[in-house]
């Protein structure tokens, strides 16, 4: 008769797993990669520009969005769904405003949007949300904050974290990198962002694109020419070590 | 009805149903229409304006189908003391319109206080209950306390009033539970504030203050079923509102300490009981600081009286 839903798409298989869910992770192993660093008075998040065709407008190629003035988030996966949820995040944040006349902490976001994920892994009809995101900002008190969501609803703190195609790489190079000292200021926060990305994009700082939250700040995107520089930094200080490490080996 | 079931306002059911309403709707009205006109013609109207119980007629009409949009609250011929509200009753007049559609004027028979200062909020209430001329009760509660460091209080119908006030603590409880810590004042009283939007002209009565001490320091706001929601530092709400204004105004000032402050409260409740007829009972004074609500005094207004009038022989 009248088309009703069918039954649900995401359904449990015999040995407890749900395909979709983890065919929807899959996805998101297919997309750039993001990395997100939380420091002491500012917090980072950096992605994998992809390279931009010849006739394509640069600036509407946006990976890294404002949620509201204290929180960020960036998004590994399809594009057209993250659209999706940063809509209805940024919505929630004003409805939150308006309720309870405070704005949102980062957690309270997250986990909006996890619960919205949650919801599509398990209605008919509908398939879950193809994106990883990592959000980031400063709660009311002054406590900086990144989250990181998947496509299955989960959501957990992290101090720094990557997402995307390999983000396993990037992930360990934190945990190796991610020192007191290397946090101590932002340059150095956001340098660190910057060596983790170099990590696994090929042709350096052209395809990396860099956004920062300062406390009692709104997002900063930093422009290409920050970028080169830092780059170019980061170069100097590399082959110094190396250099280093050869007089080292030589004496 | 079933849209009272489901809490849900009649205006959204009947939007969701378009022709179960229609039916039901027109035949309530007409039923409703026959029972007004059998029941002024039976006098009812005397009965209700004297007030008087008439519970053998009660009991020979069965409103099985409960039609009772407006007539339930005028209570017919229930006995006074059951029905504590702080109103006059609306009369029954035999050209009025159908009881659906009729609207209930309250009329704030109490008087309410609260006000900040610099060691947090005071509340004063008192605890008369009238029903036209008789006074039904001496001793109500009209201070709710929502949650251990938030008050409301009562003005208007008192079911409203301890209805919506619980359904209030409930959702603070659950925002705690969500969010790991306490709701603040604004919040709990935008809250409060959108359900009765909800039913606004639906015939809500209730003019309440919630009270309270959170992260921004002491918070007062004035919440009603028109819909107004307003944040202050003085509000006194009821038929003795005008006395009680006039002894906080001139009393009342930032650095009171503690006692004073009480005593202001309780002086303004006082002087309101003593000119208005339909506040009167008890003085329930209470006071919220940064560890949350204690109750201060409950004293009886003629104590109060000799108290203040003893000095001046």
């Amino acid at each position: 008769m009248a088309a009703r839903y069918d039954r649900a798409i995401t359904v449990f298989s015999p040995d407890g797993h749900l395909f979709q869910v983890e065919y929807a992770q899959e996805a998101v192993k297919k997309g750039s990669t993001a990395v997100g660093i939380r420091g002491k008075d500012i917090v980072v998040l950096g992605v994998e520009k992809k390279s931009v065709a010849k006739l394509q407008e640069e600036r509407t190629v946006r990976k890294i969005c404002a949620l509201d003035d204290h929180v960020c988030m960036a998004f590994a996966g399809l594009t057209a769904d993250a659209r999706i949820v940063i809509n209805r995040a940024r919505v929630e944040c004003q409805s939150h405003r308006l309720t309870v006349e405070d704005p949102v902490t980062v957690e309270y976001i997250t986990r909006h949007i996890a619960t919205l994920k949650q919801r599509y892994t398990q209605s008919n009809g509908r398939r879950p949300f193809g994106i990883s995101a990592l959000i980031v900002g400063f709660d009311s008190d002054g406590t900086p904050r990144l989250y990181q969501t998947d496509p299955s609803g989960t959501y957990h703190a992290w101090k720094a974290n990557a997402i995307g195609r390999s983000a396993k790489t990037v992930r360990e190079f934190l945990e190796k990198n991610y020192t007191e000292e290397s946090i101590a200021t932002d340059n150095e926060a956001i340098k660190l962002a910057i060596k983790a990305l170099l990590e696994v994009v090929q042709s350096g700082g052209k395809n990396i694109e860099l956004a920062v939250i300062r406390r009692n700040q709104s997002l900063k995107l930093l422009e290409s020419k920050e970028i080169e520089t830092l780059v170019t930094e980061i170069e100097k200080e590399k082959e110094e070590e190396a250099e280093k490490k050869k007089q080292k080996k030589s004496t | 009805m079933k849209c009272y079931r489901l809490f849900i306002p009649y205006s959204r059911w009947r939007d969701a149903h378009p022709i179960v309403h229609s039916q039901k709707y027109h035949r309530r009205r007409r039923v409703c229409r026959l029972i007004s006109k059998t029941l002024s013609k039976m006098a009812l109207s005397s009965v209700l304006q004297s007030e008087s119980a008439d519970f053998s007629f009660n009991n020979d009409r069965s409103f099985s189908f409960g039609c009772r949009f407006g007539q339930t609250d005028l209570g017919f011929g229930a006995a006074p003391g059951d029905r504590l509200n702080f109103a006059i009753k609306a009369s029954l007049g035999p050209d009025d319109k159908d009881g659906p559609e009729r609207k209930i004027e309250f009329l704030h028979g109490t008087t309410t206080l609260a006000f900040k200062f610099q060691h947090g909020v005071i509340v004063a209430v008192d605890s008369r209950a009238t029903a036209g001329a008789y006074i039904a009760s001496q001793t109500v509660k009209k201070v709710i306390e929502i949650n251990p460091y938030l008050l409301g209080t009562m003005a208007g119908g008192a079911a409203d009033c301890s209805f919506w006030e619980r359904l209030l603590a409930r959702q603070c409880r659950v925002y705690e539970l969500r969010n790991k810590e306490r709701i603040s004042v604004a919040a709990a009283s935008k809250l409060l504030a959108n359900m009765v939007y909800q039913y606004k002209g639906m015939g809500l009565s209730m003019g309440t203050m919630v009270c309270g001490w959170d992260k921004r320091g002491p918070g007062l706001y004035y919440v009603d079923s028109e819909g107004n929601r307003v944040c202050g530092d003085l509000f006194a709400v009821g038929s003795g509102s005008m006395y009680a204004y006039g002894v906080v105004d001139s009393g009342l000032r930032q650095d009171l300490s503690v006692e004073e402050a009480c005593e202001l409260g309780r002086r303004a409740i006082y002087q309101a009981t003593y000119r208005d007829a339909y506040s009167g009972g008890q003085v329930n004074l209470y006071h919220v600081h940064s560890e949350g609500w204690t109750r201060v005094s409950q004293e009886d207004v003629l104590k109060l009286h000799h108290q203040y009038q003893e000095p001046k022989k």
